[in-house]
């Protein structure tokens, strides 16, 4: 290897500057082959590396630019790129050599010199940067051309209006019809930069141009080909062929061996789908795309997991890719914890009759590691696979309660807060449990494994002999508990008291409980909630009885399925970090992204061209829906109905297995668009969507730790 | 888009450090060794906060780093963090401090090149040696025209490949590597089978030469469809950017103008009929609290001509083990207390062995009896000249126009590290 000669290490030394202005200045003297302003340069940028501010050697170091070196020239470059924009009065002494270098016979050079200046925004320097930006986006040398697209969009950030006087966004528009592939990716790269801007120019494809650049795709580098492919969201089809001819042509990156352009591509095809109408295209396309997306698992950890957060968005939205692929899914001992999460919350969707048995399995190994959180998913999760599939409830009851037998707190804790919810699932048929859950109420001290707890001796006091002593205990430190866990002893003594209404001590004890809610604590909810039922119990303990122990609703796991309103539009951002965050970018990027996505993405899915704006016969599916469902016209919105019945098609129809292509169907989507309009904001609910992956979420600061990143 | 790179020590030092944006400051260095570098539980490899984003990558104890304040494209923000990665080890041989430090001017360089207003560029390792290389002079003195060659190529349709390539041998070799991943469960059922193989390939080839590649391979799309008896299923490949995917799409055939020296051609994904080079077969007891037996035999499962080399079984503890008592035919085995586990390396297995371990591991009784995790026996292994897929190189083409013989080379290799797991 030739790089092992340089031994540069010993630059990384804390100096002072008067020191460097002394050695650079003896250095001009006797300094054959420029050795010794070399060494002192490459100490002043170790020096900047280390965070030591070396501004004031501006005037000593643009002194060098004049030496027919291009390592040192390089070297002082990044120094301006530095430094350049705080010395705005003396930048102005290295122009002659920037145009100098503009007009070089070398196009590396000339290139160099543009994305020089380019990184350093002091007005003087835009200025100068005019006219050779300009000849630099004609330049017979591609290079150069590629590196003037990229500027035009640096300059841009700096000065937009005045680049728009100039007519650059034009010339780099020209660009997207460039010969060289790699000039029409940088080109289409700066386009979406300035478009992404709120004050941006904005930036459409159609067709035509939407073809010349797919074109350009087989000829780009891997990142041209992700730029090229990202812009195809801007090109809204017309007509089902357009978009499926255009899906025909971008499948075949899916075989790519960057896993960004495969994940790209893959999003372009999802967005394409909302436009198609051939059926059996689509079914292929989502066949295609899984094993691309299985085989991202063999990358390095990083990439592994932005696939597994995408690949959970997709397979709510397109059942029918991996469906049969949970075991790929199941977790080595030795993934990192952040994939081990991911790949957990991807095997409960994916779980079904058929496979339940192994899932659970899984389950149970990973109920047994080390890493506290892991674990009490893993347990969640069994409690939740006992929820969805109902053949496997047994088994997986009988595997919670073997976890209960290990006594490990925070896996019994994790096992009853499940084992509640199994209970309202299928009520009547594992009540046989309680005496052993009880036998553990001393395990409990977090409050929601408590609440539960509580809830479970309140609804099924009539079943559990001694409820009256337990109640009795868990009131003990009724005033130090925490809200959650008072409401539900509030709640639970009532139901008690209900229950065994002629026994004193329940009187005795739900009067008590009554009296500290209403009269010892500020909490206004808990406060609220123990008047309500305090005159209900006095006007009418009948009453009290039908309203505190009412049917309640089935649980589902309906709840854990996000809106499709809101998966369509998290798609569009298939790859990114909102994807990764399950939310939409502008819920926690500050800035000109946030309108700028919204505009782009409604406008892509909420354009009702004409034809398929017409209802009846020949209303399509995809466009017809897709529009409706995220941009509701206000006639829709007001018919809206939110009764329950509208609410369960929500969630019981499944996308994916919806054979046949009927009126009905139709109906029923479009009853399904408007049940989701009346929600404001439909990303609301997204944060419980997920039982909360804490390792998940942005964390969101407040704006003075904001101020702190800048 | 990337704002900013840099790379940490493991003292959260910076090492690099580069702004691509004016959004950022380079204070936000700090921010990042705050949050990740001196945290000890760091759970996600994105860090948000506020808007800001730090993707990270570790490799030998550094941080290679990359911060955005957009909702960036985040595959390919780590997909630029191991291209960086790959570019420094084939400039310097290895990434670590040392290597980082000792060449961090032509790191400057380099991130400047490959990286601009925070859009990744051209970052091919074999066309950005020829025009930023470590010997200064030779920068210097590149004529213009030997620039705008360089600069042609560096935005061309092959810009993985210098046109000039001369070798008076002609030679391509072609490894084919597959990784098995395996996971046993302990009653002895296969849980996950399969194999992560790729295709490496060492091309020294003169010209622009064309080349044709062929397997035994029948990419299945739909699993319902089965086909000929000796074509192995493949259930997904993926290829180096210098295969046309058009052309395989529609014909299956795999051309391509290959990169001068070494590259991935492929890499592909086999889940059927994998065949299982060693079966291991583990009985752990616990003898009360105070002891665990161990019997573990290997078997293999490949002609006896081969052999597997290197076998490595970690075969785990109690975290209360005191001692282990090893007796093993064949290799060695010592307990490793840091690690909880007995390492046992044998340096080869022919083909049709069989060997075996028993062990005696002596537990101290402690107050809280904690129930033992059981993590699984990992075995580490090569085979040589084997496919666990069964897949073979049917041939390999090249035309090239002054029409030289070249010499083609192939080379099976199975191999597990990590991956490799039987429960018990």
């Amino acid at each position: 290897m030739s790089g092992q000669g340089a031994q540069d290490a010993k630059f990384f030394q804390r100096g002072k500057i008067q020191e460097f202005r002394a050695e650079l200045q003896a250095a001009e003297s006797k300094d054959k082959k420029f050795t010794k302003r070399k060494t002192v340069l490459k100490k002043i940028v170790a020096n900047i590396t280390m965070g030591n501010d070396m501004s004031p050697l501006f005037g000593d170091v643009i002194q060098c630019l004049g030496i027919p070196s291009l390592e040192i020239k390089k070297m002082v470059y990044l120094f301006l790129v530095c430094y350049g924009r705080s010395k705005a009065d003396q930048i102005r002494a290295v122009m002659p050599n920037f145009l100098q270098d503009c007009e070089d016979r070398n196009p590396l050079i000339r290139a160099l010199a543009i994305r020089t200046m380019s990184y350093i925004p002091a007005p003087i320097v835009v200025e100068e940067l005019e006219d050779p930006l300009r000849h630099a986006l004609k330049d017979r040398d591609p290079y150069v051309r590629k590196t003037a697209a990229i500027c035009v969009a640096k300059l841009y950030n700096a000065d937009p209006r005045k680049c728009e006087r100039n007519g650059f966004v034009e010339l780099l528009r020209d660009l997207l019809l460039d010969t060289n592939a790699t000039v029409v990716a940088n080109a289409v790269a700066a386009l979406t930069e300035i478009g992404d801007r709120q004050d941006g120019v904005i930036f459409k494809l159609n067709l035509t141009v939407a073809n010349k650049l797919l074109a350009a795709v087989g000829e780009s580098s891997e990142w041209g080909q992700i730029y090229i492919l990202d812009s195809l969201l801007r090109y809204v089809p017309e007509k089902h062929e357009d978009a499926e001819l255009m899906a025909e042509r971008v499948i075949v990156q899916l075989q790519h061996a960057n896993s960004a352009v495969v994940l790209t591509t893959i999003k372009v095809l999802l967005y394409l789908m909302n436009y198609m109408e051939n059926r059996r295209l689509m079914d292929y396309i989502c066949k295609k795309m899984g094993p691309p997306l299985v085989t991202l698992l063999s990358s390095g950890p990083e990439v592994q997991y932005v696939a597994l957060r995408n690949i959970l968005l997709i397979i709510q939205r397109r059942p029918q890719v991996l469906k049969n692929d949970v075991k790929v899914f199941f977790c080595k001992y030795n993934d990192p914890i952040y994939v081990k999460l991911a790949k957990l919350e991807i095997m409960y969707r994916l779980a079904r009759e058929e496979n339940a048995r192994e899932v659970l399995a899984e389950l149970q190994e990973y109920a047994s590691e080390v890493d506290v959180d892991f674990v009490r998913k893993a347990v969640r999760s069994i409690g939740r696979l006992a929820i969805k599939v109902q053949p496997a409830a047994d088994d997986c009851i009988k595997a919670l309660l073997e976890l209960i037998e290990t006594k490990v707190t925070y896996v019994v804790q994790e096992a009853v807060i499940v084992i509640k919810d199994v209970f309202r699932r299928y009520p009547g048929r594992y009540e046989g449990i309680i005496p052993t859950l009880c036998a553990n109420l001393d395990a409990l001290d977090e409050p929601e494994s408590k609440a539960a707890m509580i809830w479970i001796v309140g609804q099924f006091a009539d079943r559990i002999e001694n409820a009256d002593e337990l109640m009795d205990d868990l009131t003990y430190t009724f005033l130090e508990e925490p809200t959650e866990v008072q409401l539900a002893l509030l709640s639970a003594s009532v139901k008690l008291f209900i229950y065994k209404s002629h026994s004193d001590t329940t009187k005795a004890l739900v009067h008590k409980v009554l009296k500290w809610a209403t009269e010892e604590v500020d909490n206004p909810d808990l406060r609220d909630r123990g008047f309500m039922y305090w005159r209900l119990l006095a006007l009418s303990p009948a009453a009290a009885s039908e309203v505190v122990l009412a049917e309640k609703p089935a649980i589902t796991t309906d709840a854990d399925r996000m809106d499709r309103g809101a998966l369509d539009q998290l798609l569009l951002h298939t790859g990114t970090l909102g994807s990764i965050y399950h939310k939409n970018p502008e819920t926690f990027i500050r800035g000109a992204t946030a309108s700028a996505c919204r505009a782009r993405s409604t406008r892509a899915l909420s354009t009702p061209h004409p034809p398929y704006c017409l209802p009846g016969k020949t209303a399509r599916r995809s466009p017809a829906d897709a529009g409706a469902a995220l941009a509701p016209s206000a006639s829709q919105a007001s018919t809206a109905s939110t009764s329950p019945a509208t609410q369960d098609l929500l969630g019981g129809e499944d996308d994916g297995e919806g054979e046949a292509e009927t009126e009905d169907h139709d109906h029923e989507d479009l009853a399904r668009a408007q049940a989701v309009a009346p929600a404001s904001d439909p990303y609301a609910a997204l944060d419980n969507a997920f039982g909360g992956h804490i390792a998940d979420a942005p964390q969101h600061n407040g704006d003075a730790n904001d101020d702190l990143l800048f | 888009m990337i704002s900013a790179f840099f790379i940490f020590n493991q003292k959260g030092e910076v090492l690099i450090s580069r702004l691509y944006r004016t959004d950022l400051k380079r204070s936000i260095a700090d921010v990042f060794r705050i949050q990740v570098v001196s945290n000890s539980d760091v759970r996600s490899p994105i860090i948000t906060l506020g808007s800001t984003s730090f993707f990270h990558v570790r490799i030998n104890n550094l941080y290679i780093v990359a911060v955005t304040k957009c909702n960036a494209n985040a595959a390919l923000v780590f997909e630029f963090c191991y291209r960086f990665i790959s570019i420094a080890k084939s400039y310097f041989g290895k990434v670590d401090e040392e290597a980082v430090k000792n060449n961090f001017v032509l790191i400057y360089e380099l991130v400047d090149e490959i990286c601009d207003f925070g859009y990744p560029q051209n970052s091919e390792a074999d066309t950005l040696k020829s025009y930023i290389t470590t010997e200064s002079v030779m920068s210097t003195n590149i004529a213009p025209e030997e620039s705008s060659r360089i600069t042609v190529q560096a935005t061309g349709a092959t810009s993985w490949r210098r046109g000039d390539v001369k070798y008076k041998k002609n030679e391509a070799f072609v490894d084919v590597v597959e990784n098995v991943n395996l996971s046993m469960s302990a009653k002895g059922t296969t849980l996950r089978a399969d194999v992560d193989g790729h295709i490496q390939m060492r091309a020294y080839l003169s010209g622009t030469p064309e080349c044709k590649f062929g397997l035994n391979d029948k990419l299945v799309i739909d699993k319902n469809e089965r086909g000929t008896a000796d074509a192995v299923e493949l259930d997904d490949c993926r290829f180096h950017q210098c295969v046309r995917l058009n052309e395989f799409d529609s014909t299956r055939t795999i051309s391509f103008i290959p990169p001068d020296g070494e590259f991935e051609l492929m890499r592909y994904r086999a889940t059927s009929n994998v065949k299982l080079p060693l079966k291991v077969i583990p009985s752990v007891t616990e003898i009360g609290t105070t002891q665990v037996q161990y019997v573990v035999t290997i078997k293999t499962n490949f002609s006896n001509k081969l052999s597997a080399t290197n076998v490595i079984l970690k075969i785990p503890t109690p975290l209360n083990t005191t001692s282990v008592d090893c007796k093993v035919a064949s290799g060695k085995a010592k307990y490793v207390p840091a690690e909880n586990v007995v390492i046992w390396k044998i340096p080869r297995i022919q083909g049709g062995q069989e060997v075996t371990f028993s062990a005696h591991a002596a537990l101290t009784s402690t107050t809280t009896r904690q129930v033992w995790a059981r993590p699984p026996i990992d075995v580490d292994f090569q085979v040589l000249m084997f496919t666990a897929s069964g897949l073979i190189v049917r041939f390999l083409k090249v035309f090239e126009k002054s029409n030289y013989q070249s010499i083609k080379w192939v080379r099976y290799l199975t191999k597990a590290s990590g991956s490799y797991q039987i429960r018990f």
